[in-house]
């Protein structure tokens, strides 16, 4: 995805400071199978007390290793899983207590878009009825009102028009994920959370699914909560990033601020491994030791302090909270690096430091 | 002579073959022995439905032509052991044959759907209770089921529809319940449900549409099942009750007589062997039709 690098930035500030989108200590646990006789049963702490505003108009990016919890946690936000705890507001409504009823009507303000181009449309539906049920389902629209809607959508999302009565197997997953977003565009939602929505494609088509997102973003005011793992896009298309390690959130910044000065040891790791189209520019990779550890028995205190080049007592016994150590940047760690510090540096900074004791 | 790039270039592109899509239809086509089989079918149907509206004769009144009579004009199959014309007797006795045949799989394959379904796409409980009926009722040997069904039930047409159909759903719910199980787990499904659409929408629209084929196969080898079914418990006194002639009763009628005539016995009985043969054939044919998956050995 160096293609994306050094083109125009989408990156403006939140256009407004309201909140849409407010999660409180969102949790998702998963039980594991296996019981044990004593004690309290296991699980898999997914997601694990999150929380974070996202502003109207913003887009947010999400990234993290896989397993770390980013889908999950778009899943839950929109309460395609259940959360085991924690409050979801949209505006003032809170998500997390609708009955199902209620919640089967709330669900045009929000939409998903899916990873996978060639799983989330059901075969043996025409492009039409994949994006007129959407239509049907809330009774929007029927008949040639309908008609006129999806040809709008697809127009609008650079497909032909006239394809309406094709099966989604005739087109390319490119085309297909348009296909997917025309339908998450379908009943005007004000927030999508759009999970991992070019992992599956080309790379060529990868940067043209995210202009189109960046395009449609613009032209209607949407909010969207942007999965990925592959930084650059999320660089090229987010205005705030949060990065996740082991379903905490780590650090939540302005994009240039997040990807110029890191504070969080993780997100300078993660960093470091981005290849850089300027080849004059050596930046040093910084390799972490170890696995991720398991999420069923995570380390105590801070979760990333096994693997962490700074980490002290201090780390294993207080869990860090996210806290807002400079204006709009939000981070989780007891020796965040600061403005301008690079990770080396401090490393080095604390092995004098160790000499000199 | 050479061409030059530019009017290689310039060529009209040969007209495009004509797409053969390669539909159900056409991969059944390819099979030979299914294709035969559909094709017999479609024709005995043709045959015991149409059959009797250009051969008028009844089937339980007595001919003036005497008992087991040979073939001739009048009577093309000779007559049975009362004088009834044998013809006539084949047609409708195979129309009741397949008619019970065919019911009896749409009301299995509904029971079959609705609770293979049910258990595969709701939570546990109903999943608990739906599977274990399902195999409750495996576990109860099917003829003796259906013998003793019909004995305390009595034998109405209808009756032998129901109870062939309720001893025979198990198989169908267990594949449905499978497939739904697998289909349920698809991003199209929880996009529906992200949708906002209900959870019946989402069974009904899609994923039910998804199994269709394994329900197609499941359903015609059901079929054969059934027709086998009616004949034997025919054959043993408790299917359909004469005077109303089925393949099955017409064997039973038939073994009495096996040595002075046994075309009595033969025609029913390959009548019977022969439908059976085919819908197994077909089954077979279609499961690898509908499934593109499997490759076909040639």
């Amino acid at each position: 995805m160096n293609v994306v690098h050094g083109t125009d930035h989408t990156q403006t500030p939140p256009s407004s400071e309201e909140v849409l989108i407010q999660v409180e200590h969102l949790q998702k646990y998963f039980p594991l199978k296996k019981k044990k006789i004593f004690g309290p049963p296991e699980v898999v702490k997914a997601v694990d007390d999150i929380s974070f505003k996202i502003y109207k108009g913003e887009t947010l990016g999400l990234v993290g290793e896989s397993g770390c919890g980013k889908s999950t946690l778009g899943r839950n936000l929109l309460r395609l899983q259940e959360p085991t705890g924690g409050k979801v507001f949209l505006r003032d409504v809170n998500f997390t207590d609708l009955s199902k009823k209620e919640l089967r009507s709330y669900r045009k303000h929000v939409q998903m878009i899916y990873q996978d181009p060639f799983g989330s449309l059901n075969p043996r539906f025409t492009v039409g009825q994949v994006i007129g049920e959407m239509l049907t389902i809330h009774k929007l629209a029927t008949g040639d009102a309908r008609t006129k809607k999806i040809k709008e959508l697809l127009a609008l999302v650079g497909l032909d028009p006239d394809r309406i009565d094709n099966y989604p197997h005739e087109f390319s997953g490119g085309q297909r994920q348009r296909i997917g977003i025309a339908r998450s565009l379908a009943l005007d939602p004000e927030f999508i959370v759009a999970d991992e929505p070019v992992s599956a494609l080309d790379v060529s088509v990868q940067s043209q699914i995210i202009n189109l997102l960046i395009r449609l973003k613009k032209e209607l005011g949407l909010t969207l909560l942007f999965i990925a793992h592959g930084l650059n896009v999320v660089r090229h298309i987010s205005d705030r990033v949060g990065v996740m390690y082991l379903g905490k959130l780590v650090e939540l910044s302005g994009t240039d601020d997040l990807f110029d000065h890191p504070a969080h040891p993780y997100t300078a790791v993660l960093l470091s491994t981005v290849p850089d189209a300027d080849p004059a520019a050596r930046r040093e990779r910084i390799v972490l030791k170890g696995e991720v550890p398991s999420p069923i028995n995570p380390p105590s205190g801070c979760r990333f302090r096994t693997r962490c080049p700074l980490a002290t007592e201090k780390c294993a016994e207080l869990l860090p909270e996210l806290e807002e150590i400079r204006p709009g940047h939000h981070v989780a760690c007891h020796y965040p690096l600061e403005e301008g510090e690079s990770l080396k540096e401090r490393i080095s900074k604390n092995d004098k430091g160790a000499v000199n004791l | 002579m050479m061409k030059s790039a530019s009017t290689l270039i310039d060529t009209v592109p040969t007209p495009k073959q004509k797409q053969v899509k390669s539909t159900v239809f056409s991969r059944l086509r390819k099979n030979n022995i299914a294709f035969a089989a559909f094709l017999f079918i479609i024709a005995l149907h043709l045959l015991v439905f149409i059959g009797p509206l250009i051969w008028r004769v009844s089937p339980e009144a007595l001919t003036t032509h005497g008992a087991l009579t040979g073939w001739s004009l009048q009577t093309p199959m000779g007559t049975d052991e009362i004088g009834r014309d044998v013809l006539a007797r084949i047609l409708h006795g195979g129309r009741v044959t397949l008619l019970v045949g065919l019911t009896s799989m749409l009301f299995s394959v509904f029971l079959g759907v609705v609770v293979g379904a049910c258990a595969g796409f709701f939570n546990k409980v109903v999943e608990s209770i739906l599977m274990r009926i399902t195999e409750a009722m495996m576990a109860i040997p099917n003829f003796f089921f259906v013998l003793v069904a019909l004995t305390v039930l009595g034998t109405s047409p209808v009756m032998v529809v129901i109870v062939i159909a309720v001893s025979s759903w198990m198989e169908i719910a267990r594949v449905v319940y499978g497939e739904t199980l697998k289909w349920k787990q698809y991003e199209f499904v929880e996009a529906a449900n992200a949708a906002g659409a209900s959870p019946l929408r989402i069974l009904i629209r899609y994923v039910i549409p998804q199994i269709y084929p394994s329900i197609i196969v499941a359903g015609t080898l059901c079929i054969a099942w059934a027709i086998l079914t009616e004949s034997a418990i025919s054959y043993l006194g408790l299917g359909i009750q004469p005077p109303t002639p089925t393949w099955g009763n017409m064997l039973q009628n038939a073994q009495q007589y096996i040595w002075t005539a046994p075309i009595l016995g033969i025609l029913p009985g390959v009548a019977i062997t022969l439908i059976v043969l085919a819908y197994n054939f077909l089954g077979d044919g279609l499961r690898d039709a509908l499934d593109p998956k499997v490759v076909r050995k040639k």
